[in-house]
């Protein structure tokens, strides 16, 4: 790596002073709250309007359609998952299960987001239920 | 200077528009083979937008040996292009975000100087992402995509570093000054 001059060395070590400062504050604080049970939602946004809620809890199979495509997500055994997805790239089923406040799923062709919230929505540095 | 039998083709201050657009065309078609050998490339890392940027060698060595203006038309036309051939209209939307901020910031470290060009990558690279991570903010409408932010941050400085590296090498060969 000596082919790197300082003024490049400096620019890759802020940016990854800001990464890892930002990755505590929004990976490890929330793991570090005290565990809120089995009472977390799963939030479905489209458009960054509420689409539904539903608790973790309960198993839950749902299609979701939007006027960019279709999706289905599945609650199973307390996490979520989307199980189908007619994008061309189906990134959305490669982000796996959500199971903990913080985590989501994100479709951006089709502008969905599913979102583990807390009951009280506090469990996290944003307000979710309030957007 | 570049390579002797390469500086020949390179269109100059005083090049014909016909030239320009020729030179223009085809490394636009690099870029767009780039993108699509990348695309071939079948790793997700879970997360929309982390990906190497082969198309960035190119652009990032564009930015040594030709006008800025011709670089700036090599990106859009890629971006586009790619775009419809391999996309959809709202990826075009996020490409072209990251592309034009990464190439805004790309020309400024370079003005900057001090930088290598693995230097100048990383600092392309991170604002790709930071482009793209803005423009699906606004489009879907929620803050919560910030979360996504330190990995975009690390994803990118790694992918501009080894895209740079990638980058000094060719440019060596072909005898490109930095």
């Amino acid at each position: 790596m000596q082919f790197l001059t300082r003024r490049d060395r400096f620019l890759i070590a802020a940016v990854l002073g800001c990464a890892a400062v930002l990755a505590v504050w929004f990976y490890i604080l929330p793991f570090m709250m005290p565990p809120s049970g089995n009472d977390d939602l799963v939030c479905v946004t489209i458009d960054g309007e509420s689409y539904g809620t539903w608790p973790l809890s309960e198993d839950h199979e749902e299609d979701i359609d939007t006027p960019y495509g279709h999706n289905h997500l599945t609650i199973r055994d307390g996490s979520a998952q989307m199980t189908e997805a007619d994008c061309p790239d189906g990134l959305c089923m490669h982000q796996g299960r959500i199971s903990r406040p913080g985590e989501m799923i994100v479709c951006l062709p089709h502008r969905v987001i599913a979102e583990v919230i807390s009951r009280d929505g506090t469990s996290q540095g944003y307000d979710s239920i309030s957007q | 200077m570049p390579d002797q039998n390469m500086s020949a083709f390179i269109p100059g201050k005083d090049a014909t528009p016909a030239h320009t657009a020729a030179y223009c065309g085809i490394l636009t078609a690099l870029a767009m083979i780039f993108s699509y050998v990348e695309a071939l490339i079948p790793v997700h890392f879970g997360i929309p937008g982390i990906k190497l940027g082969l198309a960035n060698l190119v652009v990032l060595s564009g930015l040594y040996y030709l006008r800025p203006g011709m670089v700036l038309m090599i990106s859009a036309a890629r971006i586009v292009l790619t775009g419809l051939l391999f996309g959809n209209g709202v990826s075009i939307l996020y490409s072209l975000a990251g592309g034009m901020l990464s190439y805004a910031v790309m020309m400024i470290t370079l003005l900057a100087g001090g930088f290598s060009p693995a230097g100048v990558s990383v600092a392309g690279g991170v604002s790709h992402n930071i482009g793209q991570l803005l423009v699906a903010a606004i489009v879907l409408q929620t803050p919560v995509l910030i979360r996504y932010l330190p990995v975009l941050l690390a994803a990118g400085t790694v992918a501009g570093l080894l895209m740079g590296m990638l980058t000094m090498r060719v440019m060596r060969a072909l005898h490109i000054p930095y």
